[in-house]
């Protein structure tokens, strides 16, 4: 079997055995045309026009790719891509934010949609509804004094805050959940801890 | 001057070799002779391998036994835009197993688009118990668990650095597995997580770790967050902010504006994602000290994009969207004389009608007042052969020019020509072109130019270009320093290939995906070359189920040593020499 060979300026490549169709059919990619073609890829034409040569489909039955569907077309990383849409609704823009309510001793959690509230008072109030509890009244120096109840959330950094300290807005975006505390834990928090 | 050589005790030899870093002159210190390839070989510390299936673990390990550093690369270039399927190969863990009985004291593992296990970071972390520096680039395969891991176990690293990974991180608890003790950390880069780190843990660590000197934040740490993160770290020269938005509040803008007029060593800046304008003026004060710049994610408009500029006198690097458009490139080549790089991105790649006024003469501009300029990527929608070769002529020491026009075959917008001469333009003039990549309407003359100009050519990518073998024959048989060749959708087919096949040889590997080569000729190149492992990548089933005239729909080759490979998913098929029989 003869070698490879390359030429300067034309491939002669008749001279050697390189060619790999059926003896007697013509030198040009025609012969792919009996094979299962993938749709997503037009077959590129042969001919060399001077500046003209945009690559059609061979076969009648191949229809151009549309542009939105050539994979990896522009040539952009993914997280590129990603990252020109529009994140994830922070929670200023969503409509909704449910967080699950613990009651210490109640069989199963609730859910309420903070977003649903003005404040603080429309909160507590809520809960008080949802549990049949009251909330002590709140002051900064004692936490909520004068109920064996103690609202708390969890918060970003994975702490236990007690509900009422921060602003609302800042309340509402730092809270994961809700538990409601009962007994000497309750009772703990207001105490110059 | 070979009895010298004798002479020379082996440790006088071993300290004189200790200067000479660079891979290349190492491997020729290597040939001189016998005893210096014994020497060598015994202080090689750092070792790369461009390609991690073109030798394996143990071959190295043999011949290289005290290594400090390994580099190592996976899949093939087009795999960053989804063209190699999922599974195709890359895993590391092998290497790292390897390693991990051989390197006990390797400090420092680099990897490109390889597949990283959490199980292969436990590895590491376990194993090397003076490990520094891990740097995972384009990876994926890996969770927060496995850097975990790593968090806990590594006492000395430096760097951890995830650049445009692919991380699981369902937990942000990551960060807190640093125990107290630990204060080495230098560089850590976290941009690509896409859920949030504990901030208290992060605050602590950027607290108590005096020697940062590079912090790349991602997306979910929030402005309010920067300034506490930035007064714990005054030192720090490479900055990547998170969300540089919030509501604006006079107390929120005085705080990050004195956060950042407090690290008076900021070189670096990057992130930015989601930026509101009214905040920019607080990085103000520290523009005019600004190297590097990377506002590829941030949505800010030309106005203000030009404000920003203008301030950035010793600027070398921007990354930028297309929103800077061609007014904002003429105000960066007016006021950032030291420019060398320059990516210029689409902000909506899918459009079908331009969203921004970024054309030809932004570049051009550029081209004109920056004369250090020798780095471009700059999509658009239009170009022309005049501007091309302006550019050409204004960039003589050019090293990488990729030119992305979005619309495939797109030609000169004014001439309606192909876009051969302007390219043929660029390889002519920059004649220390290392780096290429092609768009537009090209002809097979564009190849010609290239074979005949671009003699420093290493890395050449083409997409939707060219009329026959011609073509990819003018590339083989004329660029002499090529290694890497990467084609998709050109209607390049057997002959050139076959005729070039010991080219193939010579360089690090070849990629050619909806092109026309036949199953036969691939059969033929795996059994005429036995060092070359020709990967056939199909996912319509096993290719002797059709025609063997019938074109594959990929194909990598690449040289090796290593012989074919033993982890190949079902899509893959590699020609050796047995494939002529097997498959007949």
């Amino acid at each position: 079997m003869e070698g490879v060979v390359a030429y300067e300026n034309d491939l002669n490549l008749k001279a050697t055995e390189l060619r790999l169709g059926l003896p007697g059919t013509e030198r040009n990619q025609e012969q792919a045309v009996s094979c299962a073609r993938n749709n997503k890829r037009p077959l590129p034409e042969t001919g060399d026009q001077n500046g003209g040569a945009k690559a059609k489909s061979d076969a009648p039955n191949t229809p151009p790719a549309p542009k939105a569907h050539t994979v990896g077309w522009p040539p952009i990383r993914s997280y590129r891509k990603n990252s020109l849409q529009q994140p994830k609704q922070t929670a200023a823009e969503s409509s909704v934010m449910y967080v699950k309510v613990s009651m210490d001793g109640a069989p199963y959690l609730r859910k309420i949609d903070l977003k649903v509230y003005q404040g603080y008072p429309e909160l507590l109030k809520a809960l008080e509804n949802m549990f049949k509890f009251t909330i002590g009244e709140y002051s900064e120096r004692e936490g909520y004094k004068g109920s064996e109840y103690a609202p708390t959330y969890e918060d970003k950094d994975g702490d236990w805050m007690l509900v009422g300290d921060v602003p609302w807005e800042m309340f509402m975006s730092s809270c994961k959940r809700l538990r409601i505390m009962k007994g000497s834990e309750a009772r703990g928090l207001g105490c110059g801890v | 001057m070979l009895r010298m050589a004798r002479s020379l005790p082996e440790e006088v030899l071993e300290h004189v070799f200790s200067f000479i870093h660079s891979d290349k002159d190492r491997n020729a210190i290597s040939m001189v002779c016998k005893s210096w390839y014994e020497i060598e070989r015994w202080c090689r510390r750092r070792i790369f391998v461009g390609n991690c299936y073109a030798v394996n673990p143990s071959m190295v390990i043999r011949r290289f036994p005290e290594v400090r550093s390994v580099e190592l690369k996976g899949k093939p270039h087009f795999a960053d835009f989804n063209l190699v399927p999922d599974g195709w190969g890359g895993y590391v863990y092998p290497w790292i197993a390897a390693m991990a009985n051989a390197y006990p004291w390797l400090e420092e593992i680099s990897l490109k688009r390889m597949v990283v296990t959490d199980e292969t970071l436990e590895l590491i972390a376990k194993s090397f118990k003076n490990f520094k520096v891990l740097v995972l680039s384009s990876c994926e395969g890996f969770s927060t668990d496995g850097l975990a891991a790593i968090a806990a176990n590594c006492r000395n690293l430096r760097q951890l650095d995830l650049r445009e990974s692919e991380v699981d991180d369902p937990s942000g608890h990551w960060l807190s597995h640093f125990p107290d003790s630990f204060t080495s950390l230098v560089s850590l880069n976290i941009s690509c997580l896409g859920s949030e780190v504990n901030f208290s843990a992060l605050e602590h660590l950027v607290g108590r770790c005096p020697n940062l000197r590079t912090l790349r934040l991602n997306r979910a740490v929030p402005l309010d967050r920067l300034a506490n993160i930035l007064r714990r770290a005054p030192q720090l020269v490479e900055l990547g902010a998170g969300t540089y938005s919030a509501e604006l509040r006079p107390d929120v803008f005085s705080s990050i504006a004195g956060a950042f007029s407090g690290c008076k060593e900021l070189k670096s800046l990057s992130g930015f994602w989601d930026v509101v304008p009214g905040y920019l003026p607080a990085i103000y004060p520290i523009c005019s000290s600004l190297t590097s710049l990377n506002l590829s994610y941030a949505t800010i408009q030309s106005p203000d994009l030009v404000k920003l500029v203008s301030q950035c006198q010793s600027l070398q690097r921007l990354w930028v969207l297309d929103y800077i458009e061609d007014i904002g490139l003429e105000a960066l080549a007016a006021f950032c004389k030291d420019l060398q790089e320059l990516r210029v991105f689409p902000s909506e790649p899918f459009a079908l009608e331009p969203n921004v006024s970024l054309t030809e003469q932004g570049l051009v501009s550029v081209s004109e007042g920056c004369l250090k300029l020798h780095s471009v990527l700059y999509f658009c929608r239009q170009m022309t052969n005049d501007a091309l070769v302006t550019i050409a002529r204004n960039c003589p020491k050019m090293t990488r020019f990729r030119l992305c026009i979005i619309e495939p075959r797109t030609p000169d917008y004014i001439t309606l020509q192909p876009l051969d001469d302007g390219f043929g333009a660029i390889v002519e003039h920059c004649k220390d072109l290392r780096r290429l990549s092609l768009s537009g309407l090209l002809t097979d003359r564009v190849f010609e130019y290239i074979g005949t100009h671009a003699k420093k050519l290493e890395m050449l990518s083409v997409a939707f270009a060219g009329d026959s073998d011609l073509g990819l024959h003018h590339v083989l048989y004329g660029c002499e320093n090529l290694r890497k060749l990467e084609i998709r959708d050109c209607p390049f087919g057997d002959k050139a290939l076959l005729a070039n096949a010991a080219k193939l040889e010579t360089m690090r590997s070849l990629w050619m995906s909806s092109c026309s080569v036949s199953f036969g000729a691939c059969k033929l190149l795996g059994q005429k070359m036995p060092r070359l492992n020709i990967e056939v990548i199909d996912e319509r089933g096993p290719p002797d189920s059709r025609p063997e005239s019938c074109p594959v729909e990929k194909l990598y080759i690449y040289r090796t040593l290593a012989g074919p490979r033993f982890d190949m998913p079902g899509f893959v098929w590699t020609m050796d020499e047995d494939s002529a029989l097997r498959f007949s």
